[in-house]
């Protein structure tokens, strides 16, 4: 009789600590200390001071722009190119033999894209946190928010410019505070406002709507609605989407011409506003301005089908495709009793015993396997993070880019393609062979996977015809890709 | 109540009729007509964020069209005039392949179509398509795979197993039949030997990252073979603008056009999500119709004499609404078009029943109301081009749709 495939030992702690909560493990780490206490060891984490920071007194983070400075930059920066294109069609129009044409199409350089820049310096704030933090539980936290109220740079400009700033602004002061507060922050952040559409929706009574003709755009009241806060099938329907969608109606960012206040920050337009009283799941809410839809977002933040909509994603996240109904409920309860109390939950998440006895069958999302790869391999040559950024590309998720606002997919079938894994070996060779130092294989392995490790991958790894081979075997090892 | 629309060709209506008459019919080893050297293809091309069918295919004959959707309606005058289908339908100048291959008879329209799904959610949407189950839940295959596990053991497109195209693999196409993946991606490849490791400690380890791996190294060798003069394709971001949505037909039909290729693909392409700023016949929604319009043409030269045996089928979650919202763009609606493109289609027609556009027509006072059902069509293709019984279709394919007829005679 086949032995039952079903009697699993419990997965290594260090490595639950270390992949399933954090972001891998780097060499010099001591798997067997971080076994001995694996949730004192991520607890500490939690309690760090201004842990879900990126902190702004680290020199290497002084040229970052706040979202303001970031949006205004990319306004003057598309002025920029208008001219060039106006100034080029000229060109173009004048008679070939004109001697000015050419030479003044030559004379002036094409316009840098000031948001690719800053789209790249964020990222590399981005990386450098997470290649330092121990473990990275708080890392993969702001991840997990980040991707629920993504924004996609590829939305426009403006959205590239500021998708670093708005995840530092409107996700990590919240990340280990309150839901509530994370959820005003972000629908009130200019980013997500351009991002979803609001900034052009006009009440139609409006004086705006009334004057310009122009009207409602339900795209943000449904996002809320489907994906930041209810979920899909609890309950609402079109009318509410309908109604959200007049009450969020003057939420919008400030022009160029900062007509409305000042440029690229977030204003309530009055004008644009639908007047009056508005229904959202069977509650009135009077008339009143920005608050109206402020007291809304606070009832919604609040409602038990948000509740259970976050605790289901936060356990696949961490625990499995299909998470233990067990520690949904847990996390549910926790949620409503705390009043959605995010370092509550955080810590309820470490406690829960699924975390520690389901297999690690969840294979790393793209994100998660470059940085771990980058965090076992160290320093290297390359230039970063293009070089991260490329790979997560070829992989399929672009930083700040998913393809809609459900973010990037949290299920291994997603990841587990054949493409996927051709291009992880791919990555994973290149990363080899620009890695400064390899030392022994046999104590990068210890460090980094530990006792846990298969016989089948440590002879691979300890057969491997070069130091770069065995390397990149270890990052395709199924102990260092599962979590 | 409705206007049937005319076309030169059999109606929907009439094309029912005979399916109807037909539907005792059982499996018809059709695939693999020894006679006429036939070797059928399906390609399936997802377009994801819903489609504004009304701008893709403009119903520019009926009196209510140019009202609803404004100023992005197709309109057979002006600077970038639609291309006139029919004497009633024109399509997106963007898309001039699809407007030869439709007077060719090689490309149809079946407007006014929808799923099953009546909500208005991308993701649910997306799941009930890509799925092939009547409602969203927690799915983890698509209706195309198992269309193709249900073929005859042994048979040629099962045994050369479906192709996903894109760094990860739609839903549509997951499931136990087996799938080779690929992507236009320029990353150095490491080489045989690290990779004969990898899947030796995979084999023991880890079978289904196994799988994964030796069918993304297969696929890679196959599309890069018969690149002799060393050139590669170079990725031109992902498959949400027109650039990559070219590679990505280019590179799926050098793989499909083999003898020894997958018959069955699927694609996804991103961006149709039109809610600001959506533009008519020239803009954002043209610039992605342009996309997939290459696409069409890349498969029409990539698979060269294979074009003959192939269907390509366009399908979306669903349409968006009939009237323009507020800042000139469309919001989440229902009825939209599903696009047909091959040389096995029976083209040159637009197969509507079309519900019309007065406030009472629309489906909930917004949106084009659907007359046809998407799984109707796919059915039709998987029967025509596989010879996949109705009752297959309608149980395993389509679990629970024994209602929704295929739509029969789509192709040659």
């Amino acid at each position: 009789m086949a032995a039952p495939v079903s009697n699993p030992v419990p997965p290594d702690k260090a490595l639950v600590a270390l992949h399933r909560f954090g972001l891998g493990a780097r060499p010099g780490d001591e798997l067997g200390k971080i076994a001995a206490d694996p949730r004192g060891y991520l607890k500490a984490e939690v309690k760090q001071q201004d842990i879900t920071l990126i902190p702004p007194d680290d020199p290497r983070n002084a040229g970052l722009l706040d979202s303001t400075a970031a949006i205004q930059a990319s306004m003057a920066a598309a002025m920029e190119r208008k001219a060039a294109r106006d100034e080029k069609a000229a060109v173009a129009m004048q008679p070939a033999d004109d001697p000015a044409g050419p030479a003044m199409a030559k004379a002036r350089p094409a316009v840098p894209r000031i948001e690719a820049d800053i789209y790249r310096d964020e990222a590399q704030a981005r990386f450098d946190k997470a290649l330092a933090a121990t473990p990275g539980f708080v890392e993969r936290l702001v991840g997990f928010w980040s991707n629920h109220f993504c924004v996609s740079a590829a939305k426009a400009p403006v959205v590239r410019a500021s998708a670093g700033a708005f995840e530092r602004e409107a996700i990590r002061p919240f990340v280990l505070g309150r839901f509530a507060d994370m959820l005003l922050a972000v629908e009130h952040h200019p980013a997500m406002l351009f991002y979803l559409d609001n900034q052009q929706s006009i009440g139609p009574d409006s004086r705006a709507g009334r004057r310009r003709g122009r009207g409602l755009n339900e795209n943000l009241a449904r996002e809320i609605l489907e994906l930041h806060t209810l979920g899909v099938g609890s309950g609402y329907a079109q009318a509410d989407v309908t109604s959200f969608a007049d009450m969020l109606t003057g939420w919008t960012m400030a022009g160029r011409e900062g007509r409305l206040g000042e440029p690229g920050t977030f204003v309530f337009n009055p004008n644009a506003h639908q007047p009056g009283e508005a229904m959202l799941l069977g509650k009135t809410y009077p008339g009143g301005g920005m608050g109206q839809a402020e007291a809304a977002l606070n009832d919604i933040a609040r409602h038990p089908a948000t509740a259970r909509h976050i605790a289901n994603k936060l356990a696949r996240h961490f625990i499995a495709d299909d998470p233990p109904p067990a520690a949904v409920a847990r996390l549910a309860a926790v949620f409503t009793k705390t009043d959605g109390d995010l370092r509550s939950i955080a810590l309820t998440l470490i406690d829960l015993p699924e975390a520690w006895s389901a297999p690690l069958t969840k294979l790393l999302t793209p994100l998660d396997y470059v940085v771990a790869l980058r965090r076992a391999v160290g320093p290297s040559t390359g230039n970063e993070p293009q070089r991260s950024l490329r790979w997560l590309r070829a992989l399929g998720q672009p930083l700040w880019q998913p393809p809609g606002p459900n973010g990037f997919s949290d299920q291994t079938d997603a990841w587990a393609s054949a493409e996927g894994l051709k291009t992880r070996l791919d990555i994973a060779w290149q990363a080899a062979k620009q890695a400064n130092d390899i030392g022994d294989p046999d104590e990068t392995l210890a460090s980094l996977i530990g006792n846990s490790v298969s016989a089948e991958t440590r002879q691979a790894i300890s057969r491997a015809e070069s130091k770069q081979q065995s390397l990149a075997l270890l990052l395709m090892a199924p102990e260092f890709q599962r979590r | 109540m409705s206007l049937l629309c005319e076309t030169p060709n059999p109606s929907r209506r009439a094309v029912l009729m005979t399916g109807g008459a037909l539907f005792a019919w059982a499996y018809l080893p059709r695939f693999a007509r020894a006679a006429d050297n036939r070797d059928p293809r399906l390609i399936v091309i997802l377009l994801r964020g819903a489609l504004d069918g009304l701008s893709t295919v403009g119903p520019v004959g009926d009196p209510d069209y140019a009202g609803l959707h404004g100023d992005i309606a197709l309109s057979l005058s002006g600077a970038n005039p639609a291309l006139p289908l029919d004497g009633f339908f024109a399509v997106n100048p963007a898309m001039p392949v699809f407007a030869r291959l439709f007077k060719a008879g090689q490309a149809a329209v079946v407007h006014a179509a929808a799923t099953g799904y009546r909500d208005r959610s991308h993701f649910d949407g997306q799941d009930v398509l890509e799925s092939g189950l009547p409602g969203p839940g927690n799915a983890t295959t698509g209706w195309l795979n198992r269309a193709l596990a249900n073929l005859p053991a042994g048979d040629r497109i099962a045994k050369a197993g479906g192709l996903a195209v894109g760094p990860s693999t739609p839903l549509v196409i997951r499931g136990a039949a087996p799938v080779l993946g690929w992507a236009p991606q320029a990353l150095p490849t490491p080489g045989d030997a690290l990779a004969e490791r990898v899947l030796d400690l995979y084999n023991h380890r880890d079978p289904v990252l196994a799988a994964a791996l030796q069918k993304g190294l297969d696929a890679d060798r196959m599309a890069m073979g018969d690149q002799l003069d060393g050139q590669t394709m170079n990725p031109k971001g992902g498959l949400g603008n027109a650039a990559g949505m070219r590679q990505s037909a280019q590179g799926a039909a050098r793989l499909m056009a083999a003898d020894d290729g997958p018959r069955i693909a699927a694609l996804a392409f991103d961006g149709w999500d039109t809610h600001v700023n959506e533009g008519g016949a020239t803009g954002r929604l043209a610039n992605l119709l342009g996309g997939l319009d290459g696409a069409f043409e890349e498969f029409e030269k990539g698979l060269s004499e294979r074009w003959k045996d192939t269907a390509i089928v366009a399908i979306t979650e669903f349409g968006r609404t009939a009237r323009i919202n507020g800042t000139v763009g469309t919001d989440h609606g229902t009825g939209t078009v599903v696009l047909l493109a091959g040389g096995a289609v029976k083209g040159g027609r637009v197969i509507a029943d079309w519900p019309g556009l007065k406030p009472a027509q629309l489906y909930d006072g917004r949106d084009l109301a659907p007359t046809s059902d998407v799984r109707a069509v796919l059915k039709g293709l998987l029967a025509d081009q596989f010879g996949l019984s109705a009752a297959v279709l309608g149980d395993k394919v389509f679990p629970e749709s024994a209602a929704v007829k295929p739509m029969r005679d789509l192709v040659m």
